[in-house]
C-alpha cells in the first residue's frame, strides 16, 4: 500500500458525500470566523480618538503603513496628534492640522499622554508567546501516507495546559475523510523560546473511498492519540510548530488500526 | 498486541504526569508560591485617578483583517474554462506577512472527447468548488499616481498554500501558488488582480497526472 492510508475491502457500495464536505465546511468556519470578529469591531466605532502628544524632537508621518514609504510630514515635539487606526505596527495618526498619516510603533512608543505618562504600545514579545491565551494556526503533514491539512484552535488554561480543538482533512490516494479532535497540551517549559510539548486527545475519524475505488463504504470511527512536538516562536505573534501524533482507530473489526501523523505549519496567538 | 502496550503506554503516562502535577506543581493549577508578605497598608496599593483615566481612553481601532469576494475565469485542465467566484479571509500578521483563507466555485466544461462523442458523459456533477490555507508575502510594496494630484498605496504579494479541490466526485488536495496586486482606494478598502496557479493529481482520463488549473480573477476586500 504505497499511499494508501486506508484501504479497506468490502462488498458494500454506499454513495459518496464527499461534494458536502469541502465547501459547506469551509463555509461554515468561515461564517463562524466573521461572527466572532464583528463584535469587536463596532466597540471600535467610536467617534473619540486616542489623543498623544510628541515627545521625541519630531515625529515622522509616512504616506502608508510599511517599508519604504517616504517620509511627506513631521510634527514637532509638544505637538498633540489623535490616533485613527493601527495596521500591523503602524499608525495612523491625523496631525492638529489635519495632515494623516502613518507612524511607525518605535516612534509611536516616544509619545505621551495628555496626563504627561508614558503611552504603552505593547508589541508582542516572548513573554507573549508564554502567557498568551489564544492561539490559531495551520498545519499540513503526513497522515499514514495521506496528505493532511489541518486547523485548529487553542486556549491556555495556564502557562503549562492548553485545550485544542482540531478539524482536518485527510486527502489520499484511495480515500479521503475528515477528522475532529480535542486535545490537551502540556507544556514543561512554556518559557522557553523553543517549548516542547505532549499531547493526549480523542476525536472522531470520517473515511470514505475515492470514487474510482470500486469497493469499499464509508466509515465512521472513534480516536484516541498521543504525540509530541515542539513550539517555535519566531517573531511578533507568529510561531512555528511542528508535531508527531500517533492515532489509534477503534475499528468495529477484530484489530484495531494505528496510524502515525507528522505535521508542520505556523501559528499566531493572541 | 502493539495496542495493548500502548494503552499500558498512557496509562504510565497519566500516573506520571499526575504525579510530577503533584510534586512540582507541572500543572500550574493554584497558586505556584505563596504570595509575598504584603508589609505597606492596603489603603495605599491603589491610585484611583490614574486609574480612571485609563479607563476613559477609547481603544486604538486596529485594522488587521481582511474580508472580500473576487470573480475572474479558472481553467481546469481538459475541461475548459469558465466563471470562477469566490471568498476571501485574510489577517495581516506583520508588515510583510499575511495568512489567507479562500474558497471559490466554478464550473467544468465538457472535454473535446464527450462534444465529440456526443452524449457518454464522463461524470455528471460538474461542479468545481475549491479551498485554500495560503501563506502571503507583500514583497514590492509600492504607490501608484493617478494624474498629478492623487497617490494609492499598493502591494505586490507572492502567495502559496495547501487545500482541497472537489472536481468529478473526489476531494483532490491541492498546492496552488501565484502572485496578486493589491490597490488601496481607501485606507480600508482594497481592489485585488490575483493570478493563481492550482495544482492536483488526476487520473479521470485514464492515466495519472498533474493538473494545472490556472485561474485569474479581481477582487474587492475590506480592512477591519
Amino acid at each position: 500500500m504505497r499511499n494508501g492510508w486506508i484501504l479497506e475491502p468490502s462488498t458494500t457500495i454506499i454513495p459518496l458525500t464527499s461534494r458536502l464536505s469541502a465547501f459547506s465546511w469551509s463555509a461554515c468556519l468561515l461564517a463562524l470566523a466573521l461572527l466572532a470578529i464583528s463584535p469587536g469591531q463596532a466597540e471600535a466605532a467610536d467617534d473619540v480618538l486616542r489623543k498623544v502628544a510628541v515627545a521625541d524632537p519630531y515625529l515622522e508621518m509616512h504616506t502608508g503603513p510599511g517599508r519604504g514609504y517616504p517620509i511627506f510630514h513631521v510634527v514637532d515635539r509638544g505637538d498633540s496628534i489623535e490616533i485613527i487606526m493601527q495596521r500591523t505596527d503602524w499608525y495612523q495618526v491625523r496631525a492638529a492640522d489635519g495632515t494623516e498619516g502613518w507612524v511607525d510603533q518605535a516612534q509611536m512608543e516616544l509619545t505621551l499622554k495628555p496626563d504627561g505618562s508614558e503611552v504603552d504600545f505593547a508589541r508582542a514579545t516572548l513573554d507573549d508567546f508564554t502567557n498568551a491565551k489564544w492561539e490559531a494556526g495551520i498545519l499540513a503533514g503526513d497522515f499514514g501516507g495521506a496528505n493532511i491539512i489541518s486547523l485548529y484552535g487553542g486556549y491556555s488554561l495556564n502557562p503549562h495546559v492548553s485545550v485544542e480543538v482540531w478539524g482536518s482533512q485527510i486527502l489520499g490516494n484511495f480515500s479521503n475523510g475528515w477528522m475532529g479532535s480535542v486535545n490537551v497540551v502540556h507544556e514543561t517549559w512554556p518559557d522557553w523560546r523553543f517549548s516542547p510539548f505532549f499531547t493526549l486527545g480523542a476525536g472522531v475519524i470520517h473515511t470514505s473511498p475515492k470514487s474510482t475505488i470500486i469497493q469499499g463504504e464509508d466509515r465512521t470511527d472513534q480516536v484516541g492519540h498521543v504525540g509530541a512536538g515542539l513550539r517555535i516562536y519566531a517573531t511578533r505573534r507568529f510561531l512555528l510548530r511542528a508535531e508527531y501524533k500517533s492515532y489509534v482507530v477503534f475499528t468495529s473489526r477484530d484489530e484495531n488500526e494505528e496510524v502515525e501523523e507528522w505535521k508542520v505549519g505556523f501559528a499566531f496567538f493572541f | 498486541m502493539e495496542s495493548r502496550f500502548r494503552v499500558l503506554f498512557l496509562i504510565t503516562l497519566v500516573i506520571m504526569l499526575s504525579g510530577c502535577a503533584a510534586t512540582k506543581n507541572l500543572f500550574g493549577i493554584g497558586d505556584d508560591e505563596a504570595p509575598p508578605p504584603t508589609s505597606e497598608p492596603p489603603g495605599q496599593v491603589i491610585d484611583p485617578e490614574v486609574e480612571r483615566r485609563e479607563i476613559k481612553e477609547p481603544a486604538i481601532d486596529r485594522e488587521d483583517f481582511e474580508v472580500g469576494a473576487f470573480v475572474g475565469i479558472m481553467n481546469i485542465e481538459d475541461f475548459g474554462s469558465d466563471t470562477v467566484y469566490g471568498i476571501r479571509f485574510a489577517y495581516h500578521v506583520t508588515e510583510g506577512f499575511f495568512v489567507e483563507g479562500t474558497i471559490g466555485q466554478s464550473e467544468a466544461s465538457l472535454t473535446s472527447f464527450e462534444v465529440l462523442s456526443g452524449g457518454a458523459r464522463l461524470f455528471d456533477d460538474r461542479t468545481v468548488t475549491y479551498y485554500n490555507l495560503n501563506l502571503g508575502y507583500n514583497v514590492l510594496p509600492g504607490e501608484v499616481f493617478i494624474g498629478e494630484g492623487r497617490a494609492y498605496n499598493t502591494n505586490f504579494y507572492l502567495i502559496a498554500g495547501l487545500g482541497s479541490t472537489n472536481f468529478a466526485d473526489d476531494d483532490r488536495f491541492t498546492v496552488n501558488f501565484g502572485a496578486g496586486f493589491r490597490f488601496l482606494m481607501t485606507d480600508s478598502v482594497a481592489f485585488h488582480v490575483d493570478f493563481r496557479d492550482h495544482l492536483f493529481d488526476i487520473d479521470i482520463l485514464g492515466r495519472e497526472k498533474t493538473a494545472h488549473n490556472l485561474e485569474g480573477t479581481i477582487g474587492v476586500t475590506v480592512f477591519f
